[in-house]
């Protein structure tokens, strides 16, 4: 606040925030930019960071979240969509194995955007990257210019979408960060439903939010971080 | 000559009032008072959803008046709770009388969110 001369209403009200915000950081951190008249704003960016520590093998909880939340057949052909998938690494030489979820990173710099030929891929201002299908032709550009192959071209007529989520034939798709969630206040479906916390979810640009002060106390890395794509999600113990 | 013009003049009145008479029959759903004069919506619904559509998706505003799924919480018929499963939905009927494809409902949904919760609760 630049305005030193606080009166008592005002000190009462940033006091009861600051308290609000320590009982339930869950749900009240992010309460700023929910469904305002004004839409995404720049001065959010939202992210993840997820401890690969504490994502356990063999768990598919936030892949089955994601597909119930989202509407997707769960299936794993190549036609099949997938938003977000669970893979196992192992360091060869260590033997040290690891499991953790993939999906879209959110890039501030992302590749799918540079390429589409319609701007129906796009970055939102708050950072979440999304497909505008009324735009989207279909071309598939994107699917290529993706690192983290994170998108999923819809090949079949759909029935029966959520009517949060619409999704359709000919059209590419993937990861939306659960953008309908995230404006009315929620977290992503995903971090929702994961058991072991594993996936933390918030605003990257307020210094004062959870996973804010994470990224500064633990070491996390990007995936890929060498094609300075900046994603927004990033990986903890990996 | 005569003769045919009266003949002619007979057959397009009564056409004419054939076709003011008939109008599409709809479900209207809970209906009530729509966000616009229904004469302008009938002319207009198209243009208030494409323009919002565009601020919804890319600026995510989504406090706007002119959404299509205020439109399906409204319109989508008591019985059903969609706008599109039968021939007399709400905008199936009257997109059909006048030869107009709909394209919104391939990836948006026809029916009421509540109703799409219910069945997907699990």
């Amino acid at each position: 606040m630049i305005d030193n001369t606080l009166n008592r209403r005002q000190f009462l009200k940033s006091s009861v925030g600051v308290a609000a915000v320590a009982v339930a950081p869950g749900i009240l951190l992010y309460g700023m930019a929910n469904g305002s008249s004004e839409g995404a704003s720049a001065k959010v960016r939202w992210g993840m960071l997820i401890d690969t520590s504490h994502c356990a093998e063999g768990c598919n909880d936030c892949v089955t979240a994601c597909n119930k939340e989202n509407g997707l057949s769960g299936g794993v052909a190549a036609t099949d969509s997938q938003w977000i998938r669970k893979i196992e690494i192992k360091e060869i030489a260590g033997g040290r194995q690891l499991s953790l979820p993939m999906m879209c990173q959110h890039c501030e710099n992302p590749p799918c955007v540079d390429v589409c030929p319609t701007t129906a891929s796009f970055k939102r201002a708050d950072g979440i990257v999304l497909v505008d299908k009324h735009r989207c032709i279909g071309c598939r550009y994107c699917m290529m210019a993706c690192p983290y192959k994170a998108r999923s071209f819809v090949h079949e007529a759909l029935h029966d979408q959520n009517p949060d989520v619409p999704r359709g034939k000919g059209t590419v798709e993937s990861c939306t960060m659960c953008v309908h969630r995230v404006d009315q206040g929620l977290q992503p479906a995903c971090a929702d439903a994961c058991a072991n916390k594993a996936i933390l979810f918030g605003n990257l640009n307020d210094p004062d939010s959870e996973i804010a002060k994470k990224i500064r106390t633990v070491a996390s890395v990007q995936v890929r971080a060498d094609l300075r794509l900046n994603p927004g999600v990033r990986y903890q113990g990996l | 000559m005569f003769r045919l013009l009266t003949i002619l003049a007979v057959f397009f009145l009564s056409f004419s009032a054939q076709a003011a008479e008939s109008t599409p029959k709809l479900d209207i759903g809970k209906g009530g008072q729509c966000v616009e004069d229904p004469q302008f919506m009938r002319k207009n619904h198209m243009h208030l959803l494409r323009h919002q559509r565009d601020e919804t998706m890319r600026q995510g505003v989504r406090t706007g008046k002119y959404s299509l799924k205020n439109c399906v919480e409204c319109h989508a018929s008591t019985k059903d709770n969609s706008v599109i499963a039968r021939e007399d939905s709400f905008c199936v009927a009257c997109h059909r009388f006048e030869a107009v494809k709909i394209d919104c409902f391939e990836c948006h949904s026809g029916e009421r969110k509540s109703a799409w919760l219910q069945r997907n609760a699990k």
